[in-house]
């Protein structure tokens, strides 16, 4: 890390301004990407001291989430991780499941773990592609917004909607998949996402410019992150191997074949390279979950999760009553407490879930990953160049949908 | 075994302990909390590293009312713990684990600004979320989901 640099020692001329200036960046600014803002305190262009502050897309999740029913939680979760939508979904039906001590269906299971895989690979597109533009490399954010858009087509295919999901329910998914939909996943997984990732990986990983860049910008060590709370990519980019996939395997993730990658110094260079090594390994389990995909059905077979078939609710008064009950009052989860956390692209992804037993929860805590990145970047950047702030809050992916809430 | 081992170590100070939904699960007394922290962190044979979460809970109408809930994750043992302390509502006050973890620092601030809960010895308690001059602690639940206030306008 750069020390701050004394200019009256050098014998510059003595008017110029020696102490300390203070600057806002944020709340609304194109580098800051969401409504991040900070307070740094510079001597010339290094950074002595910085104070992040948020709050400004807060929108009462939990206190929302406390007069709705369970169900209707969900679209409210999409708007966590706005670029990943469908690891809230997922995140949340788990825990919720867990209350209840439901065992969904092993077709649900890879269902849930191929729209996981998709989801974290658009979300690492999407952190590089706007980092690198940051860093005036426009060029990878078009080469990764093709592959995107082609896996939004495919999530708008499953659920409906591009960005605001709401694709599972407790015990299962809103929908199963659509015809034909696995090999349109395997076609854009094998013949557009590894090509445009091979083209950003020749533009920059040997890219002396980039390297130069970022290499050194913003490190940490393995017993600092840990110390902050740090997860996901920014953690393993400092060379700690946690990935809940393979530490404390949830759905099937056991049963892939697929390799963590871990970094040393932890900085924006090993944070991207760590991403772009994600990805690939995203496409492996997808091919392997789709290879095993199961026959069945989506869904739990229990009349006090599942909402009855239409057809049925037209025609029998007791699917009828169900459907009302279930819609007005929600799925009855028992009393109780649980703590889940998955492995979304940021980092652990927990949620804490208190039920007195209604329709609704009594309290819902949502872990977000960014959370402690984002109380940790003034430890990333102190020291550095102002410039450096721009290329490091790029490489945390700090979204502002689940840091505020 | 986590909670054996804890019980074992501070026996006057836990309540009780439960592992409903395989959670362990440990309700304590807030007078030595940063003492059992620091002990969940540094026992080699629990090595608590990190600390995931922490919320409150308000239990209105019960008495005590509030409640603290850590989550605490450990890297090597790959377990996890939750621990919960309750607050009584006139005196919501609990020592700061800063010290212990610096990574908790704005959940602390978090659970102060929502719930109102006072983490003494904190370095920089002050709101997080909402803005200064906000009145109330939205999370409690007899603050109303509907209620509106005036938000910050230029200083006078």
């Amino acid at each position: 890390m750069a020390e701050p640099v004394d200019i009256t020692a050098k014998g510059e001329t003595p008017d110029l301004q020696a102490e300390p200036m203070l600057i806002n960046i944020g709340p609304s600014h194109p580098a800051t990407h969401a409504t991040l803002r900070f307070h740094a305190k510079l001597d010339g262009e290094t950074i002595l001291d910085l104070v992040p502050e948020f709050g400004y897309l807060h929108r009462g999740f939990e206190k929302e989430s406390e007069a709705s029913t369970w169900t209707q939680v969900v679209p409210y979760t999409d708007r966590l991780n706005y670029v990943s939508p469908l690891m809230n979904n997922v995140g949340y039906a788990m825990a919720v499941e867990k209350l209840c001590g439901i065992e969904i269906t092993e077709r649900c299971k890879y269902v849930r773990v191929i729209v996981s895989e998709l989801s974290r690979i658009i979300d690492h597109m999407v952190c590089i592609g706007t980092n690198m533009v940051d860093l005036g490399a426009l060029t990878n954010f078009w080469y990764f917004w093709k592959p995107r858009e082609e896996v939004y087509k495919l999530i708008e295919e499953l659920c409906g909607q591009r960005l605001t999901t709401a694709y599972t329910r407790i015990g299962g998914a809103m929908a199963d998949l659509p015809e034909g939909w696995t090999d349109r996943v395997l076609a854009v997984c094998r013949g557009v996402i590894p090509g445009c990732i091979a083209d950003v990986n020749a533009l920059l990983t040997k890219n002396r410019i980039f390297i130069e860049r970022t290499m050194g910008a913003g490190p940490i060590t393995a017993k600092d992150a840990i110390a902050l709370g740090f997860t996901g990519p920014c953690l393993r980019a400092a060379g700690v191997p946690l990935d809940l996939r393979k530490d404390e395997p949830y759905l099937v993730y056991d049963r892939f074949d697929f390799d963590v990658p871990v970094g040393e110094a932890g900085d924006t260079c090993d944070r991207y390279m760590v991403r772009m090594e994600e990805m690939r390994q995203s496409l492996r389990i997808i091919e392997q979950a789709i290879a095993k995909l199961p026959g069945g059905p989506i869904n739990i077979d229990d009349p006090r999760f599942i909402l009855p078939e239409k057809a049925l609710v037209y025609e029998n008064i007791e699917a009828l009553m169900n459907h009302f009950k279930f819609i007005m009052e929600g799925v009855k989860v028992p009393a109780g407490e649980v703590y889940s956390a998955t492995e979304a692209a940021n980092g652990e992804l927990g949620f804490y879930i208190v039920s007195r037993g209604g329709g609704g929860p009594y309290k819902i805590k949502v872990r977000p990953p960014c959370f402690p990145l984002f109380q940790g970047i003034p430890h990333l950047v102190k020291g550095q160049m102002i410039a450096d702030l721009i290329a490091v809050l790029g490489s945390v992916n700090i979204i502002a949908g689940e840091l505020d809430r | 075994m986590v909670l054996d081992r804890l019980r074992a170590r501070f026996p006057a100070d836990v309540v009780s302990v439960h592992s409903d939904f395989g959670d362990d699960t440990a309700l304590v007394r807030r007078e030595r909390i940063v003492e059992i922290l620091a002990f969940l962190r540094d026992d080699p044979e629990l090595l608590f590293d990190f600390a995931m979460d922490l919320t409150g809970v308000d239990y209105l109408g019960e008495e005590p009312r509030f409640e603290v809930v850590y989550h605490l994750f450990s890297l090597e043992k790959k377990r996890r713990v939750r621990i919960k302390v309750r607050l009584h509502e006139g005196d919501p006050v609990i020592d700061t684990a800063v010290p212990v973890w610096p990574g908790i620092d704005w959940y602390e601030r978090e659970a102060w600004d929502m719930y109102g809960i006072v983490f003494r010895g904190h370095p920089n308690l002050k709101r997080i979320l909402m803005f200064e001059g906000f009145e109330g602690h939205p999370l409690r639940k007899d603050y109303p989901k509907a209620k509106r206030q005036p938000t910050i306008g230029p200083e006078e």
